[in-house]
């Protein structure tokens, strides 16, 4: 990983290749390696959807090497839906296949003069980057489809749907799995768009004929990469749980605490939880001849996905994430699993992120569009959005644009960009991380849910204001450095009860780099990306007043705990005093 | 007095999902855990009613008491 390729998309003459070695970004990999382009290389005052603004694509530090886990790729831009900074984070095959590949970024800039449609392909001997218009509104499925009859199966892609095309705030950047599904998406943000703004639909990945990335010390990587795998295996969540259950594990213990918000964020429990549960949900896979447990990326030994079959048997989607779930069923009052699925299978089709879209659901049902609980009016409502009607351009503008085109006034939104599966006045740890995080409302930022809620890395009461600041400010610290190591954030529910854990994955990164990181150096970096990005977003007009959440969450006391949000604003301000 | 029971994940095997029980008054949580046999490691999260509470919590008439084991996601 010693080069940058850089795509041209506005060049006299057509799309420039231009690969470049590091420079100043030597060391930076994930979300640091973006962050640090787009916060050095992109005007802040740019539009997002103009030549000023970059899409940078970038494999995490460990990706390409045999690190477990290694797999998550970052992309990075001004975002449309927040007007701030953005790292979108995806799993997939991608980020370890563009690191054996050599590449830590692919930078696409500039915009294109006219309205071709581009196709990029990559191998051990360069990039080809051709125009195919053909692909034109492809859905991502019969997009791969097309890609692995042009290519073959030994392929990884990173594409755009329809949505993406049509530059919506709600679209998302799909990644393939180990099968070549496009089922693990950069979602959040609308990165998506920006991709679409720059005229390319898909980065076709072929690793044929390179290796695995060599670390500096192969003794001391291969003894860390045991310990580290020894501690994955070792502790109950990532070793048992989530291998089992999935993510959405957590539909019946946020809806037991009060925190799972329900008809758009009205309620804090939902009488349909058991069944669209993760229990209920890992039986159905079984019983119909799925898969409970799956890997998104080799590597991966926690193995949290699954793959979901319909009534027939026959493959439908990969087995919907507990975020997912949650958008289009209790936030929207549905208890349909196969509707959910089918939700779940389009939203990866069309190219959207499933939080915005079915949080804009929740929006637009309570403007009386169409009712809650109603399955049917939202599967409607999603082919709204990938046939880009009038109605589904607005719904693809995402929850805030639905809700001041339809007049409501509960959107539950920060800095644009909707709030995922945990109501912040009975999580309020998480709330302050929907608040201050540079990326909008976003619960990977800082989970503070696994303290709240879970007991791991300690306990803080999620009902009251004590502590969540500290909390949700170590958490964003460590967040942001583990993004940038090309980790899966999973493996934090190790390293933060597990010590040994923790060291083996600084020893993972200090083998391989032959430098000497210590828990102090893994601060460091995750407060530098912080810092890089909060000042791009001040840059871009940000004050402490979109540090907020809605006024609602203030005013309107949820029940069963009937708890508000009382975090205090002066409170908020200090997350980042460090 | 009257207490429902809601076990969640792998504590369900060999148990059950939802169970409403009878147990004497003064009754707390780590008694309910001994005579359902489940060790206290394995119930890392206690709901009563809602609220996170420990083995020492005492149960009143009409409480719901949700037990999971060690879970996670995100």
């Amino acid at each position: 990983m010693d080069k940058i390729l850089r795509i041209d998309m506005g060049a006299d003459g057509g799309p420039k290749i231009n690969v470049t070695d590091l420079g100043g970004y030597a060391g930076f990999g994930g979300r640091a390696m973006t962050t640090a382009i787009v916060s050095r290389e992109v005007p802040p005052l740019c539009h997002p959807l103009g030549a000023e603004n970059k899409l940078v694509i970038a494999p995490g530090m460990l990706s390409g090497t045999i690190a477990a886990m290694s797999g998550r790729l970052s992309i990075g831009c001004k975002s449309p839906l927040t007007g701030g900074i953005k790292e979108s984070n995806s799993g997939g095959q991608a980020a370890q296949v563009l690191g054996r590949l050599g590449y830590a970024a692919i930078v696409l800039e500039g915009k294109p003069k006219s309205e071709d449609l581009y196709k990029v392909f990559i191998n051990k001997e360069g990039v080809k980057i051709v125009v195919d218009n053909g692909l034109k509104m492809l859905p991502n499925y019969d997009l791969v489809d097309k890609m692995k009859a042009e290519f073959g199966d030994k392929i990884s892609c990173i594409s755009i749907g329809p949505a993406g095309e049509m530059k919506m705030n709600v679209a998302s950047i799909a990644c393939t799995d180990i099968e070549l599904r496009p089922t693990r998406h950069a979602g959040r943000g609308g990165v998506g768009a920006v991709m679409g703004s720059k005229g390319v639909k898909v980065i076709v990945l072929d690793d044929t004929g390179v290796s695995m990335r060599p670390p500096k010390d192969v003794e001391k990587f291969r003894d860390a990469n045991k310990r580290f795998v020894d501690g994955l295996m070792k502790h109950p969540v990532t070793g048992q749980a989530l291998p089992a259950y999935g993510t959405n594990v957590l539909t019946n213990i946020l809806s037991e605490a009060g925190g799972y918000p329900t008809y758009n964020f009205k309620q804090g429990r939902f009488t349909g939880a058991s069944k669209i549960s993760g229990e209920t949900l890992a039986e159905l896979e079984t019983k119909r001849g799925g898969m409970p447990t799956h890997g998104c990326h080799r590597g991966c030994v926690i193995r949290c996905s699954g793959v979901f079959n319909d009534k027939d048997g026959h493959y439908l989607t990969k087995q919907p994430e507990y975020e997912t779930v949650w958008a289009h069923g209790g936030n929207c009052g549905i208890d349909d699993m196969d509707a959910i699925a089918q939700l779940d299978f389009m939203d990866d089709n069309f190219g959207v992120d499933t939080i915005e879209m079915g949080a804009t659901i929740g929006v637009a049902m309570d403007a009386g569009i169409a009712k809650f609980g109603d399955a049917q009016a939202a599967i409607n409502l999603v082919k709204e959005v990938g046939k880009g009607s009038d109605l589904g351009r607005i719904l693809g503008g995402g929850a805030a644009v639905t809700g001041k085109i339809f007049g409501v006034e509960r959107v539950p939104v920060v800095k644009g960009q909707a709030m995922p599966a945990y109501d912040p006045r009975a999580v309020k740890g998480v709330g302050v991380t929907y608040a201050t995080s540079p990326m909008g409302a976003d619960h990977t930022a800082g989970y503070a849910v696994a303290t709240n809620i879970l007991k791991v890395g300690g306990y803080v009461d999620p009902l009251t204001a004590e502590g969540q600041i500290e909390l949700s400010r170590n958490l964003q610290i460590a967040t942001a450095a583990v993004d940038s190591t090309g980790m899966c954030i999973f493996i934090a529910f190790a390293i933060l009860d597990q010590a040994d854990t923790f060291q083996a994955l600084l020893d993972l990164i200090s083998a391989f780099y032959g430098i000497n990181l210590t828990g102090d150096g893994v601060v460091e970096l995750g407060k530098k990306v912080l810092s890089m990005e909060r000042d791009f977003n001040a840059r871009a007009g940000f004050t402490a007043q979109q540090d907020r959440l809605p006024r609602y969450f203030t005013n309107e006391f949820l029940p069963p705990h009937n708890v508000n949000f009382d975090v205090k604003d002066e409170d908020l301000d200090k997350v980042f005093n460090w | 007095m009257n207490i429902t029971i809601n076990l969640f994940a792998t504590l369900r095997k060999d148990r059950f999902d939802s169970a409403r029980q009878e147990y004497p008054s003064g009754t707390n949580v780590r008694h309910v855990l001994s005579i359902l046999l489940i060790p206290e490691s394995e119930a890392a999260i206690i709901f009563v009613n809602g609220r996170h509470a420990e083995p020492d919590s005492e149960l009143r008439d009409g409480d719901a008491l949700s037990i999971f084991p060690p879970i996670g996601g995100g």
